[in-house]
């Protein structure tokens, strides 16, 4: 009996020594579906590397990025690895806050990523973050509404198609409402979908010389066009649903018609958390005067801080977390439709997540042909489709949402909104010293 | 007679409903914690649907409970301790000794709280980081401290003035030292106004959000940043969001209940003349 006391504490004083020679890393991240198995699956990186101990910090989209700008600001040194999007990494490499991934290995087979998804995570032919997961928007519809209608679903619809859709399929003492979209004010919400809907009805945000066109008659014709079908045919108190809340209501069945990010299709396949998971089908987002800039591309990439002290065995989580087997150990231990999308080709060369996940092809189609370095039919100064690659764009966005939040909440016109946006807009232009 | 019975019934009538207007959106997250996710989304809400511990279950495979409690308890007890200790005597002196200046000085003290404490992130964040206290619990405590005192300072000294000065006087004449005034007739006459000037320190400390979402990551993270890390941009998590605030106002719900009586008279303490 002694014995194995005696024994086990010196067992367990060799596991105190491994544990405090251990670096470890802080993983700053979003409490996204795909993340939290990332979580979940690492025990098995750590069980390979007795020497890294992981460290997670999941906080909110908002919030993880305030506190990662302020720590990667001021040097800090409390992150180790940073989940940011595609957004942040051409500004953050700019300043010189992220370390650039070079000569990776032939096994990790960088060319294996996809080419749009690549040149969003570089700056100056540098890669500066390596993408976990990708996305692009697209339609969702319920099949079973359109085959009671008789409408058949191009692959590509327009919006003209769209508008005359959603007044038909439009059931309220039903519950169904023609479609759902973004209201909530912000960037990344009402503003994301808008600047699709700008852009393919052949509006832009900026001319060339960085003058902002917000009250030109596309910005006019795209804005009218969202704010009457919302009105119209959309659920009571749009302009206060974001992501979530449209994703809720379509999954219970209370929307004809959706478009959003491309993670949706998963979550809306999966019987666990939808309603109407048998009866989804998916479209390419609809157009109006041109394809261009009419889905956006997204990443969510994890990059190294440049104030990091645990840069190696950072990149080591890194090139495993967005490995080729990691995609297949998602597929095997959480199943196929679960693997991060739209990444890395192979996945989609895999017949086993090809017959598990019915929505690989046209979301692969939409992150293939989003291209953010020409995202307007006319020449613009700026890449990004959903956003401008521009650090003042956060609080433009944010500007422009909220005026076009009031204006759908019918606070006010859209002449005016928009004309309130223009000078908001064309003020903060010149505060930041564009257009001299 | 009858009159009264009846404005008695009325009244009970409307604090019930005020109650339980107050009460809901926390029975509500109560019960949902308990639903599916499927059943947590459902329009119009599910109120008959088997209960599951899934969620409880999975919170606690994710997270590390016990770590953000403990660190909760630390920094909330800790600071409001650290804030008595020294807004005690301060409120002692402002009370029964002041000065031509001391209205000035706790309206300046006031106004400390009417800036945005985003202003000073970048400056506070330097500090920390050159004092090592990033992520720390020591660090937590000390911002609550100062970030509490000015509240716990007024609430004291309004407790303070109702204390007749001749009960002081009385002691000062038999020759006690203002120590010995402060720790035998100051402190036990005011016990309830402490005690609740403490159990608010306590709740602003549990529940405040920014500073401990900015300064801390991991070690030093309270429960605030536990509930944090549940909220989703992208994906329905509300079942399992609200099983996290469940465990996570739980401790500080019992604290409360268990010193309603206290904090009532302490809340009212001097209220009548």
């Amino acid at each position: 009996m002694k014995k194995t006391v005696l024994s086990l504490s010196i067992a367990a004083a060799l596991l105190s020594v491994t544990a405090q020679a251990a670096t470890t890393v802080t993983i700053g991240t979003v409490n996204n579906g795909d993340m939290i198995i990332m979580q979940r699956l690492s025990k098995q990186f750590e069980k390979q590397h007795p020497d890294i101990k992981l460290d997670w910090v999941v906080l909110e989209e908002n919030v993880l990025r305030q506190r990662l700008t302020t720590d990667i600001a001021t040097k800090s040194g409390q992150f180790d690895v940073a989940t940011i999007g595609a957004y942040e990494v051409p500004i953050w490499a700019k300043q010189g806050w992220l370390k650039p991934f070079e000569n990776l290995s032939a096994d990790y087979d960088v060319d294996d990523i996809l080419q749009s998804v690549r040149n969003g995570l570089s700056y100056e032919g540098k890669l500066y973050a390596l993408p976990f997961y990708s996305e692009s928007s697209m339609l969702f519809y319920r099949t079973d509404l359109f085959k009671k209608a008789g409408i058949e679903m191009p692959t590509q619809p327009t919006w003209d198609q769209v508008k005359g859709w959603a007044g038909k399929l439009s059931d309220k003492d039903a519950g169904v409402y023609g479609i759902c979209l973004r209201g909530k004010p912000g960037w990344g919400e009402n503003v994301a979908f808008l600047s699709t809907m700008v852009h393919s009805y052949g509006g832009q945000w900026f001319d060339m010389k960085w003058q902002p066109t917000l009250d030109s008659p596309e910005w006019k014709a795209a804005v009218t066009d969202y704010v009457n079908l919302l009105n119209q045919y959309g659920p009571p108190g749009a302009a206060s649903n974001g992501f979530n809340e449209n994703l809720s209501l379509f999954a219970s069945g209370k929307c004809a018609m959706w478009i959003d990010a491309t993670v949706a299709a998963g979550l809306l396949f999966n019987p666990d958390k939808s309603q109407v998971a048998d009866k989804v089908g998916f479209a390419q987002a609809p157009i109006g005067k041109t394809e261009k800039g009419s889905h956006w591309i997204w990443s969510w990439a994890l990059a190294i801080p440049n104030s990091s002290d645990a840069q190696d065995a950072a990149t080591q989580f890194i090139t495993w977390a967005t490995s080729k087997s990691y995609v297949e150990l998602v597929g095997q231990q959480v199943g196929w439709t679960s693997v991060p999308p739209g990444t890395r080709r192979s996945t989609y060369e895999n017949a086993k997540y090809t017959e598990a996940a019915p929505f690989a092809q046209p979301v692969l189609q939409a992150i293939e042909s989003a291209d953010p370095t020409h995202p307007t039919l006319n020449p613009s100064p700026y890449t990004g489709i959903q956003y401008v690659g521009i650090p003042e764009f956060q609080a433009i966005g944010t500007q422009v949402g909220q005026t076009i939040a009031a204006a759908l909440a019918g606070q006010m016109s859209v002449d005016q909104a928009l004309k309130g946006a223009q000078s908001s807009v064309s003020r903060t232009m010149r505060q930041a010293g564009y257009g001299k | 007679m009858q009159d009264d019975a009846r404005r008695k019934m009325w009244t009970t009538a409307l604090a019930w409903f005020i109650a339980l207007v107050v009460f809901f959106p926390i029975f509500w997250m109560a019960v949902t914690a308990f639903k599916t996710e499927v059943d947590a989304i459902a329009t119009p809400p599910s109120l008959f649907f088997t209960p599951t511990v899934e969620n409880f279950q999975e919170v606690f495979a994710r997270s590390n409970y016990g770590r953000y409690v403990w660190n909760s308890i630390a920094v909330s007890f800790g600071s409001t301790i650290l804030a008595l200790a020294f807004a005690i005597p301060a409120a002692y002196a402002m009370a029964f000794f002041p000065t031509k200046r001391t209205p000035g000085t706790l309206l300046w003290m006031l106004s400390t709280k009417m800036m945005p404490p985003v202003g000073v992130l970048i400056p506070m964040y330097l500090l920390f980081r050159d004092m090592g206290l990033l992520d720390t619990v020591t660090g937590l405590m000390m911002i609550y401290t100062l970030i509490n005192m000015p509240i716990v300072i007024w609430m004291l000294y309004t407790y303070f003035k109702d204390v007749p000065n001749e009960i002081m006087e009385a002691g000062r004449v038999d020759g006690a030292t203002p120590i010995q005034e402060l720790f035998l007739l100051l402190i036990p006459l005011a016990v309830p106004g402490i005690a609740s000037t403490g159990l608010l320190s306590i709740i602003l400390s549990w529940n405040e959000a920014f500073w401990s979402l900015n300064l801390t990551s991991s070690n030093g993270a309270p429960l605030t940043a536990f509930i944090a890390s549940y909220s989703s941009p992208q994906g329905l998590f509300w079942a399992k969001l609200s099983a996290a605030s469940l465990m996570a106002i739980a401790p500080i719900l019992v604290v409360g209940w268990m010193s309603q009586k206290q904090l009532v008279s302490g809340l009212t303490f001097g209220a009548v003349k």
